[in-house]
């Protein structure tokens, strides 16, 4: 009994950051109509430039604000580089050249810094709370990964129900000619989604990064993970991100416990392949209809 | 210059100079003069480069498979390393268990990944262009995971040896193994060239460009989707089985995440959809990894570092560049020199006039599909 | 003249066009590669000139093994001492190593290019299981010595494979002679497992299985080496354990997974006593791997924690060996040291380029491969080595060390020193054992270490 409710309470600990990914495609799905597949690597990136930082002296929530920023930057920048100059051709060139970004990072980062795994420190005690003879493990920093998603996701809610700039990206996003017809200036917007949807890459990767060390392609699983919650949730919703997050945060979770830890890929796969035959646009998705 | 230009045409109108005009004939023709060259160059070539002309084909394989999926079909693929690997298990336990001959265990190898093709290809007739490519993504990742998990059949960390079979005594071994390569590299691209002149190609580019106009038309979309996903991993079965020959041994560490994206730089440096590109995208993944990044390193004078993840970062500049500035790779610009050098020597004025205005001429496909690059010029592949 | 329809113009442009792809595709091949002729002669015996001998290895000096990466550059330190000393039966070795990133099919391209490009004599010291197994079929076929195999896999001392042989102690000895002492001095606790679920784990449990009662283990689970598996954690099979009761835990684990059990068994609040194989018997490889900054609990984890090493570890600074690796390396590559400091690569280093050169030596002038696998079957129980028991070698045994000490882990022992940060320390305790990897019994060693000859102790 304890084994299964520790593993369930690892499943929401992995849940929670998964969800967190998630919430950076959606993020970016929403506000520029691409699914960046090197969001995993700018955030690795971006993370290795923290532990320099970190290990400057600079302490955890100045080194992780320093982050974001760096983060943003890096974001408006490869938006600017990259993608502006592909932007009216097919979705196909975005998917190549986002990958093809996704390798260049992981291949600059092991050139700088090797393939030997750093520790970055988890902001809170790591070590769950005895109750009696029932050792919970669901720890301080666990707590910390569930507030801090629901914190991203709510930000998330606001700015796009909420608030006119929020309005504005989704327009610019799913119909330019409009917008701009409109008044609305695309351009800038569009590199705003990439800068917003960086930091979100960032707060993911420091949730994932004190369970399984910084490496070069430490972000590489878990974007796959992050894939599958938003497909499963709806790629353009939020609340989706974190309902898919969960799901799949919990069905890795039983599968890695009672079947194989190595099954957890397939696992994956299998829920998308579910998910996809039941209802392909996500659970919290508007069915979109389709022009001919 | 003008009589070079009228000798120019008076040779190439000659009946004899053209290669014939059905395509399986054309296509054997071509073979059989490649066939030879390649002979010749295995004899000449240290045995070392036999055994890299050999890698150099069964890449070939795999990227004909990808480019046909992604190029003519247009269903994006990040998973070919793992249907890679899938041929590559299936010939290694054949091996371990039973006493097939070679050909019957690749063909059994590329039947395999067929089926697993068909699986992936199932549910994946849902999804299109980021959807799709995550999902192919997971394949890539996962596949390989699943050996890990069941280590006594699959051998584990240690994996399953699968030596190179011998051939005939008098002949050098990696000579041999490379023949091999080469032939099954020849009799696929020749079947992947009729495959895509025939009906089948024709569905494929249809529901390609239009899904809704070609079902209009009477072709069956999820069908066509379906059986373009079978060739391709086909294709890569008998590609992964060809390269554990090459490997003495079978291990998923042999198939990361990073073969799958190094084939479709290939692919993309070749030119998407075109058979006779995945060459260059084949000597391309063959020779950056091993010689061409460690020489460029030493000329750097770069550390163990940098020299290590050197082609790494150079095929995702491939990838990166490629697409932002030539995406019909290769062969793109060659076919658009041809179509310049062809139209200078043409007797028709309205060839010369009306080439270059044909290139401005842009396909539009349906909005939501995965389309094609848009500077395509031409549909046809050589 | 017809008049040319635009199809047939573009056709006929394809046709001039294919031809010069295949004349420069062609080309561009030939060119690239810088061939000799398949026909070119070889020398007598490949490798070997009247001057010098060529060496050839592969190992991960990238990637996820490349904590073993110093290990080459050491063997070179010490065939650059014999080179400055007068070479081997007068010639000079050359020692090729290239970088695999412990990936089989990047090695079996390399070990092809050093056989088939740099003619090596012998492949020595390559590292890892299936690495090495990738290209054992070849090497065997074409009747290549692959020598000093650093894995301990049992899979090198095979009669089929008569040309390949191994160095460090099997799995299966490491196994026998932990679980020898935890039956003794255990007796009527709880033993549970945490093993690699492939062959290194197997192999080991192989052999504790020889050794330990089947009542007394309560629960063995396994991890897979696996990104996805690493990320998963171990809590559930440390749990496992903890529900199971098991009092002694032996591990055989790589430090990244043994650094994984660590993390998990702290936050379980789960302390037994650890029996760690040799693989992670080094403080400084757990310690550096570890999952983030180990919290105090680690250490106390590890305070008592019982392993086995084949040879000193780099924090017996007292020890001769330990010093004349220091001054070979100090004299011969100082940038290595420089580097990393000495840890256990460079004491493996040194200790199989020892033995390499006397091999080589054994085997006389008139150098043959046939003649330098005899040399080792011969000789090889006689020649001077830094660790603790004698070789094995002879014709049908293809393994190096089959004994080991006991080391345990304390906070009162010397600590391990390394750039990295400071670990906690291990010194040896209890006898040596040896046992061959078969059924044989785990007997009690009574030899001492081999001094350190005189010529290697002179480097100025």
């Amino acid at each position: 009994m304890q084994f299964f409710v520790n593993i369930t309470l690892g499943g929401i600990a992995t849940g929670m950051i998964v969800a967190s990914v998630a919430l950076g495609l959606v993020l970016i799905f929403r506000a520029t109509n691409v699914v960046n597949f090197a969001q995993g690597a700018m955030a690795m990136l971006s993370t290795y430039i923290a532990y320099a930082i970190l290990h400057h002296g600079l302490g955890y929530w100045l080194t992780l604000l320093l982050a974001l920023i760096i983060a943003m930057i890096f974001g408006a920048v490869t938006q600017r580089v990259l993608i502006r100059p592909i932007q009216g051709r097919s979705p196909l060139n975005a998917i190549i050249v986002t990958f093809g970004f996704l390798i260049f990072l992981e291949g600059l980062a092991g050139a700088i810094w090797g393939a030997t795994n750093r520790s970055y420190p988890a902001p809170f005690a790591e070590s769950g709370e005895q109750l009696g003879s029932f050792h919970i493990a669901f720890s301080p920093f666990n707590l910390y990964g569930v507030v801090a998603v629901l914190l991203l996701m709510g930000v998330m809610l606001v700015l796009f129900r909420g608030t006119n700039l929020g309005l504005r990206m989704r327009a610019v996003a799913f119909a330019p000619e409009a917008a701009r017809l409109l008044g609305v200036r695309v351009q800038p917007l569009l590199t705003l989604g990439w800068s917003l949807a960086a930091a979100a890459g960032v707060l993911a990767a420091v949730l994932v990064v004190p369970n399984s060390d910084l490496t070069p392609t430490f972000m590489d699983v878990i974007l796959i993970y992050g894939f599958t919650a938003a497909v499963v949730g709806g790629l353009d919703s939020p609340v989706g991100a974190l309902v898919g997050g969960l799901l799949t945060g919990l069905s890795l979770a039983w599968v890695g416990g009672y079947l194989g830890g190595s099954l957890e890929p397939m696992a994956a796969l299998a829920l998308v392949i579910v998910s996809l035959m039941i209802r392909p646009e996500g659970i919290f998705a508007r069915p979109a209809a389709r022009r001919v | 210059m003008g009589a070079f230009r009228r000798a120019v045409q008076r040779l190439v109108a000659k009946p004899w100079f053209r290669l014939p005009r059905q395509p399986m004939l054309r296509h054997l023709t071509f073979a059989v003069v490649a066939g030879v060259a390649a002979y010749f160059l295995t004899n000449w070539l240290s045995a070392f480069n036999d055994y890299e002309v050999g890698q150099i084909a069964f890449y070939a394989i795999a990227l004909a498979g990808l480019t046909v999926l992604t190029g003519i079909s247009g269903q994006i693929s990040l998973g070919q390393g793992g249907f890679m690997a899938v041929g590559a298990f299936t010939l290694a336990l054949l091996y371990a268990h039973t006493t097939l001959d070679i050909v019957l265990e690749l063909l059994i190898a590329a039947a395999v990944s067929a089926v697993a093709g068909a699986v992936i290809g199932i549910p994946a007739t849902r999804l299109r262009g980021p959807y799709l490519a995550g999902m192919t993504l997971m394949v890539a990742v996962g596949l390989p995971y699943v050996t890990n998990q069941y280590n006594s059949i699959f051998g584990g960390d240690q994996g399953l040896q699968t030596p190179a079979p011998s051939g005939p005594s008098d002949i050098n071994p990696q000579q041999w193994l490379a023949w091999v390569q080469i032939l099954a590299a020849f009799v696929v691209l020749i079947l992947l060239a009729n495959l895509v002149k025939s009906r089948f190609g024709r569905s494929f580019r249809a529901v390609r460009d239009d899904e809704i106009a070609a079902s209009l038309a009477g072709i069956h979309v999820a069908r066509t989707k379906v059986i373009a996903f079978m060739v391709s991993s086909a294709c890569a079965g008998l590609a992964g089985a060809l390269f554990v020959l090459s490997a003495g041994i079978t291990n998923s560490a042999e198939f990361p995440l990073s073969l799958s994206i190094y084939l479709l730089a290939g692919v993309v440096l070749g030119g998407t959809g075109s058979l006779m590109g995945v060459w260059w995208g084949a000597i391309l993944v063959v020779y950056l990894p091993t010689e061409w990044a460690t020489s460029l390193a030493g000329d750097l004078h770069a550390n163990q570092l940098v020299s290590a993840n050197l082609a790494i970062v150079i095929f995702g500049l491939v990838l990166v560049v490629m697409m932002l500035a030539a995406p019909t790779g290769i062969q793109g610009g060659l076919r658009w020199i041809a179509a310049r050098v062809g139209a200078y020597f043409s007797a028709d004025p309205l060839v010369t006039i009306a080439l270059p205005l044909r290139d401005s001429i842009v396909p539009t496909g349906n909005n939501d599909g995965p389309g094609t690059p848009s500077t395509m010029p031409e549909r046809e592949t050589s | 003249m017809q008049r040319l329809s635009l199809r047939s113009a573009v056709r006929r442009s394809r046709v001039i066009v294919t031809g010069a792809v295949v004349a420069a595709l062609g080309g561009t091949v030939a060119l690239s590669l810088s061939g000799t002729p398949a026909g070119a002669a070889s020398a007598a015996t490949p490798g070997v000139t009247s001057t010098t001998i060529t060496l050839g290895a592969t190992e991960p000096l990238s990637g996820v093994a490349s904590n073993y990466g110093d290990i080459a550059p050491a063997i070179d330190a010490v065939f650059k001492w014999a080179n400055a000393h007068g070479g081997v039966n007068g010639r000079k070795i050359n020692y090729t190593y290239l970088d695999d990133q412990y990936t089989p099919n990047i090695t079996s391209t390399m070990t092809h290019q050093l056989v088939l490009q740099d003619n090596i004599f012998a492949d020595i010291a390559s590292l890892g299981t299936p690495t090495q197994l990738a290209v054992q079929g070849y090497l065997n076929s074409q009747k290549i010595p692959q020598l000093f195999i650093l894995s301990g896999c049992n899979c090198w001392s095979e009669a089929k494979y008569p040309w390949s042989s191994g160095w460090q102690p099997p799995y299966t000895v490491d196994g026998k002679i932990l679980g020898s002492y935890v039956a003794k001095n255990f007796k009527g606790e709880k033993v549970g497992f945490f093993t690699q679920d492939d062959e290194f784990g197997f192999d080991f449990l192989k052999g504790a299985h020889m050794e330990i009662k089947s009542g007394a283990v309560v629960s063995s689970q396994v991890y897979t080496a696996s990104v996805a598996a690493f990320l998963a954690g171990v809590n559930t099979q440390v749990a496992a354990l903890q529900q199971a009761g098991a009092q002694v835990v032996m591990m055989a684990s790589i430090p990244v997974f043994t650094g994984a059990f660590l993390t998990a068994a702290n936050t379980l609040g789960y302390h037994p006593q650890l029996i760690i194989d040799g693989v992670s018997g080094d403080p400084g490889s757990i310690g550096a791997q570890a999952i983030s900054s180990p919290p105090a609990g680690t250490e106390a984890l590890l305070n008592g924690a019982i392993t086995a090493g084949y040879g000193p570890f780099e924090n017996q600074t007292s020890n001769p060996w330990v010093q004349v690796t220091k001054k070979l390396l100090q004299d011969y590559d100082p940038t290595l040291l420089a580097k990393n400091g000495l840890t256990g690569d460079e004491l493996v280093g040194v200790g199989v380029g020892y033995t390499v050169v006397q091999a080589l030596q054994a085997a006389g002038r008139n150098l043959t491969r046939q003649g330098l696998l005899n040399a080792i079957a011969n000789d090889g129980k006689n020649f001077v080595n830094p660790g603790y028991v004698p070789y094995s070698y002879t014709s049908s045994v293809h393994f190096g060390y089959e004994g080991e000490q006991l080391y345990k882990m304390s906070n009162s022992a010397p600590p391990v020193v390394l750039p990295g940060g400071t670990y906690i320390g291990v010194a040896p305790f209890g006898p040596i054992y040896q046992t061959s990897p078969g059924a044989g019994p785990v007997t009690v060693h009574h030899g001492h270490e081999d001094p350190v000859p005189s010529k290697l102790a002179r480097t100025a």
